[in-house]
């Protein structure tokens, strides 16, 4: 099992879409970007639903070459929409009934369905289903239909809040327990944050970084893959316990944060993912006095970004992770920050990676 | 009171109207998903060609069809040396003439119904290991349905009203090629409307029925999607 290895073009908007990419076949990468990036059209020649002419490799098998192409009945890949595309003449037992058949499996629909709490609903029809119920019925017949690759294409961005929080730890669970490797398209930082091992940034129909998600957020090169996104960083810590008066410590390689108790409160050692967004973090040139910020980290500048004529965004190394701080152009001269330079990082905000 | 005039036209003409709704669902099937799908240059060819029996006087499709049926022509030579028997005035005439002659009303419905359906539910069915033939079978028939049901109504009452092709390549025998609206024809023209009048209320009659359960039908699927 070596991944999946993609290099083709594909016609889209005004300059194509060019992909040359070796994905690793475990965990979750996220295809992150901008809405009209060509995310979509990268995941649908993945599935066999365009020709590209170009390479498309999945372990040992070659799904596209030049001379040979693997019609998308025979890759077994699965595919999980924004829009559920259930199939409005079957009920959701048929539906799962759909691809339990297909895979030979029947006989785990019924497990898989309680897994995914599908059981009330196996007689209803897919008119009457809520946003997030349609989507855990999709996402359950994907997998009764044994797929040997995951492809999700902006899954939770149709669902209000509470489906999304339904369903995330489901993909969660997936990622870490099901060894089916999971491409997921998102325009959304949270959902990447929360979600990705590794990510790929694309704008404009190219790659412009990719690597462990961490990296690629503190990218500068990435910057175009935020769109309309609010810029920040991720940042993998670790619970290291309570504090008082309603707080808690996160510990970083190198130091440490403080924030609001969280409920309910992790384990001591429990991983978590935190985002930081770029107009939450301020730099000082000395190490301030005086400040209701909680958390002020050593830093020094890795790179900066010219955003517009006004502002910049300042890469960071701190406490061992990696920050980004929005900054005005006149804020970067007045500090004479400058690649390499030793400065001060307050960070205002600090959220966990949920959504 | 006399006897009612004699009905072997209108089972006559039903059995035409059954065989060849049948056979064109069948065959206008592949014809309409190709039509659907397809991004060849020839689509636009092929639709202008399969529509042509809706804009062209029925006596001009009959005329080309009477000469295509002629024994001395390819068609009907073949036609010959298969069945010992001709295709002009014999009912597997009718068939051949009705075929062509309804064609558009099976295919236009047909093809609008995959067009509404999308790429979507197919390339599902695919991702979930669906043949195409399968998924065709198990997700786009099913889903069609509404346009199947207007298309066998369409080409059911279309076959039922047809004079002029009818008239052209089958004639009037008894039993073989009198069809209904010959008949009422020849009623008219033997200054029988007694006759007439019970045969061509039957057939309002009954090309009411149809399509007033096809618009029944229609209205209730609708609600339920």
């Amino acid at each position: 099992m070596t991944g999946l290895r993609l290099a083709f073009r594909l016609p889209h908007g005004a300059r194509g879409i060019e992909v040359d990419l070796t994905l690793p076949g475990t965990g979750l990468t996220a295809i992150f970007g901008p809405s009209g990036a060509g995310k979509s059209s990268i995941l649908r020649a993945i599935a066999g639903f365009e020709r590209t002419g170009g390479l498309i490799r999945f372990g040992d098998e070659t799904w596209e070459d030049g001379r040979h192409f693997t019609p998308p009945h025979r890759r077994r890949v699965g595919l999980v929409f924004q829009a559920s595309r259930l199939f409005d003449h079957l009920d959701v037992a048929g539906n799962l009934a759909y691809a339990a058949r297909r895979a030979a499996c029947l006989p785990d629909l019924l497990p898989t369905a309680d897994r995914f709490g599908l059981t009330p609903l196996l007689s209803r029809r897919p008119a009457t289903l809520s946003g997030g119920e349609a989507q855990r019925v999709a996402l359950a017949r994907t997998l009764l239909a044994r797929p040997r690759l995951l492809l999700m294409d902006e899954p939770l961005s149709a669902l209000d809040a509470a489906s999304r929080a339904a369903l995330l730890p489901l993909i969660e669970r997936l990622r870490d327990e099901a060894h089916l490797p999971i491409l997921y398209v998102s325009h959304s930082l949270g959902e990447v944050a929360r979600l990705a091992t590794r990510t790929v940034a694309l704008a404009q129909g190219r790659v412009r970084a990719q690597g462990p998600t961490a990296e690629v957020l503190a990218d500068p090169r990435a910057a175009p893959a935020f769109g309309a996104e609010e810029p920040g960083s991720l940042i993998e810590a670790r619970y290291a316990g309570p504090e008082p008066q309603g707080l808690c410590r996160l510990s970083l390689p190198e130091g440490s944060l403080i924030l609001p108790a969280l409920h309910p409160e992790p384990a001591p050692g429990e991983a978590l993912r935190l985002v930081v967004r770029a107009r939450d973090v301020m730099i000082a040139s000395t190490p301030p006095q005086g400040l209701s910020a909680l958390n002020v980290l050593p830093a020094r500048v890795r790179g900066l970004t010219d955003l517009d004529a006004a502002s910049v965004d300042v890469h960071l190394a701190a406490a061992g992770a990696t920050l980004r701080a929005r900054l005005t152009r006149r804020s970067v001269e007045t500090l004479g920050l400058a690649v390499g330079s030793h400065c001060h990082a307050i960070v205002k905000s600090v959220a966990l990676a949920r959504d | 009171m006399t006897a009612l005039p004699d009905l072997a036209p209108l089972w006559l003409t039903l059995r035409l109207a059954a065989l060849v709704t049948a056979l064109l669902l069948l065959l206008g099937t592949p014809l309409a998903w190709w039509l659907a799908r397809s991004r060849a240059r020839l689509v636009p060819l092929i639709e202008a060609l399969t529509a042509l029996p809706l804009v062209l006087p029925p006596t001009v499709l009959g005329f080309y069809l009477l000469l295509a049926f002629n024994p001395q022509a390819p068609l009907g030579a073949a036609w010959a040396s298969l069945t010992g028997q001709t295709l002009t005035f014999s009912f597997a005439g009718l068939v051949i003439a009705s075929l062509l002659y309804s064609l558009p009303f099976t295919v236009q419905p047909l093809q609008a119904a995959f067009s509404a359906l999308g790429p979507g539910p197919l390339e599902t069915a695919a991702s979930l290991g669906a043949r195409p033939l399968d998924a065709f079978l198990t997700v786009a028939l099913p889903l069609s349905l509404r346009g199947y049901l207007t298309a066998a109504v369409l080409t059911f009452a279309h076959t039922l009203g047809e004079f002029g092709v009818v008239l052209m390549v089958g004639g009037n025998i008894p039993g073989e090629t009198r069809l209904i609206s010959i008949a009422i024809y020849e009623q008219v023209e033997r200054a029988d409307y007694r006759a007439a009048h019970v045969l061509s209320a039957l057939l309002v009659a009954l090309s009411f029925a149809v399509l007033l359960a096809l618009y029944a039908v229609n209205r209730h699927t609708g609600r339920k999607a």
